[in-house]
């Protein structure tokens, strides 16, 4: 019973890198740059939803829950402003000049959460407090059971956006050839904007979700967070939907088995050696096609 | 229809088009040939707004069009069929149809009108209508790249080496479909390294060399011309 409830553990742990991966692997995909700021949004989220509840623990009955709303329109916003603001005027320059921005993004988001609300983390109580589940005999928190539907359901949804709407239609165009989707009369700007948009809400949602699990938020916390959830969208295949919800939960079990039967210290070493040993035997991700690179 | 005036574009240092001046009249074929390199492309490319340009000045219907994003230009009606046909390789053929309207505001049913219409001159695409486009061969790959800049329903429609690439019955098939086109009130520039369909089937024509308009006339005249039937005609 042990392994199942470990196993569960897993997934709801590899359901938010899923969810944080897909931010990754979307803006990856369409503009071929890793946005390490993406860490950081997490972390702004995190923050909002603290300060959320706090508010409302002071002043109103509402339930914590409601603090989703607040968390993703911020992360969303953050997400969008840091396109426009970093990325944008960088659009046609080489692409070592995006990722060193990137990094500038990300330790400068850190340092200002650190100026404004201090180095020490900020807690508050759980948001999703209900008795645990009986699965199996195996007793399942309702936070897990949340984290792993909610996942599911925003994955489903996303695949449908992409592959059924019009926007989505025009973002895998754009992903193939900016200058093929600028003839057709797609606005190149736009696209993309949306594309750091919907990143930034699913990660709204996983800051939600990691804050009802792991009730704080810190200045750093985004750092490792958003390693590990870059470290499962390469794992699954850059680029790919799927692949960063496989590569989401291949690590979050592989993590939760670690720490319960061989080591916690461990953990990150065995995390971060399947990633080299990964990118030693398939490169191109479990679920990336192996092509070479046309010249 | 559409007037490029004294037009400069440079790559970095490379002064890639110089001085270039062309008109295309309403309901006309214009073509421009030269050999590869001489800077067709390039112009094709500042016409639909993808390349910046250094100086000059590029008017569609008599409005200045060289500040405007491509997506507007495309939303103006002038569409390109761009060189080595870029159609997007992982959608299906009938979301590249349907992608060709992006920029349109027009009803549903117009818009299934239109892919009707495509589908009735490239029957082809009708039966690969749920492939994914990657999987077309190369002439059927140009037919759908036309669909989808058709899909538009453009003014004018610009078209980069259709023929470059495919074997000649495709290149007869494409042809005719461009024929078709001005009687359906579509207006042509076509950009192509075969002079000789080029000027077969064009109305006036421009020679480019290095980045330089070098010689225009009627595509008869220049048909007959010794120094483009050496160049270029192969005689």
């Amino acid at each position: 019973m042990n392994f199942l409830l470990q196993l569960l553990n897993g997934l709801q742990i590899g359901s938010i890198y899923a969810l944080i991966a897909l931010g990754y692997t979307m803006v990856y995909g369409i503009a071929l740059l890793i946005n390490f700021a993406h860490g950081e949004v997490i972390m702004i989220g995190a923050y909002t939803a603290v300060f959320t509840i706090q508010l409302f623990l002071a002043n109103t009955n509402l339930p914590y829950i409601l603090a989703v709303i607040p968390t993703v329109i911020i992360c969303t916003l953050i997400g969008m402003l840091i396109e426009r603001l970093a990325y944008k005027p960088l659009r046609n320059s080489p692409r070592i000049s995006n990722l060193i921005t990137a990094i500038g993004v990300s330790l400068f988001l850190q340092n200002l959460m650190m100026k404004l609300f201090g180095a020490q983390s900020r807690s508050v109580p759980s948001i999703l407090n209900a008795e645990p589940l009986n699965f199996f005999g195996a007793k399942i928190s309702f936070t897990t059971l949340v984290t792993i539907v909610v996942t599911t359901i925003l994955t489903i949804l996303l695949q449908l956006f992409i592959k059924k709407t019009k926007y989505g239609k025009a973002m895998t165009a754009t992903s193939e050839d900016y200058g093929a989707a600028a003839l057709v009369g797609i606005s190149v700007d736009k696209t993309l904007t949306m594309t750091f948009a919907i990143g930034s809400a699913l990660a709204g949602v996983a800051s939600i979700l990691w804050v009802s699990s792991y009730p704080q938020a810190g200045p750093m916390m985004g750092s490792m967070l958003g390693i590990k959830a870059f470290t499962a969208a390469v794992v699954g295949g850059i680029g790919l939907i799927p692949g960063a919800v496989l590569g989401g939960l291949v690590l979050g079990i592989v993590e939760a088995l670690t720490k319960a039967f061989i080591s916690s210290k461990l953990s990150d070493a065995i995390v971060f050696g399947l990633l080299i040993l990964v990118l030693l035997i398939k490169p191109s991700g479990l679920l990336g096609e192996d092509r070479k690179e046309k010249v | 229809m559409l007037k490029v005036s004294n037009l400069n574009i440079y790559y970095d240092h490379i002064h890639a088009v110089k001085d270039l001046s062309i008109e295309v009249e309403e309901g006309k074929i214009v073509c421009l040939i030269g050999a590869n390199g001489a800077g067709k492309t390039t112009t094709l490319q500042s016409i639909s707004g993808l390349l910046p340009i250094r100086s000059g000045e590029i008017t569609f219907k008599d409005k200045s069009i060289i500040k405007s994003k491509p997506h507007l230009i495309t939303h103006m009606g002038i569409a390109q069929v761009p060189e080595g046909r870029r159609i997007f390789t992982n959608l299906s053929v009938l979301d590249n149809l349907k992608l060709g309207s992006y920029a349109i505001k027009d009803s549903l049913q117009n818009k299934e009108k239109e892919i009707k219409r495509i589908y009735e001159r490239f029957p082809i695409l009708k039966e690969r209508s749920n492939q994914r486009a990657g999987t077309l061969s190369g002439g059927e790959q140009q037919m759908l790249a036309i669909g989808r800049a058709l899909m538009s329903r453009p003014k004018l429609l610009l078209l980069d080496e259709p023929s470059m690439g495919l074997s000649p019955i495709y290149v007869e098939t494409i042809f005719e479909v461009i024929e078709d086109l001005i009687h359906e009130g579509v207006t042509i520039l076509l950009v192509e390294q075969n002079a000789n369909i080029a000027l077969s089937i064009s109305d006036y024509a421009y020679v480019l060399e290095t980045g330089r308009i070098v010689k225009s006339g009627t595509s008869e005249d220049l048909m007959n011309d010794p120094d483009v039937k050496v160049a270029y005609l192969g005689a």
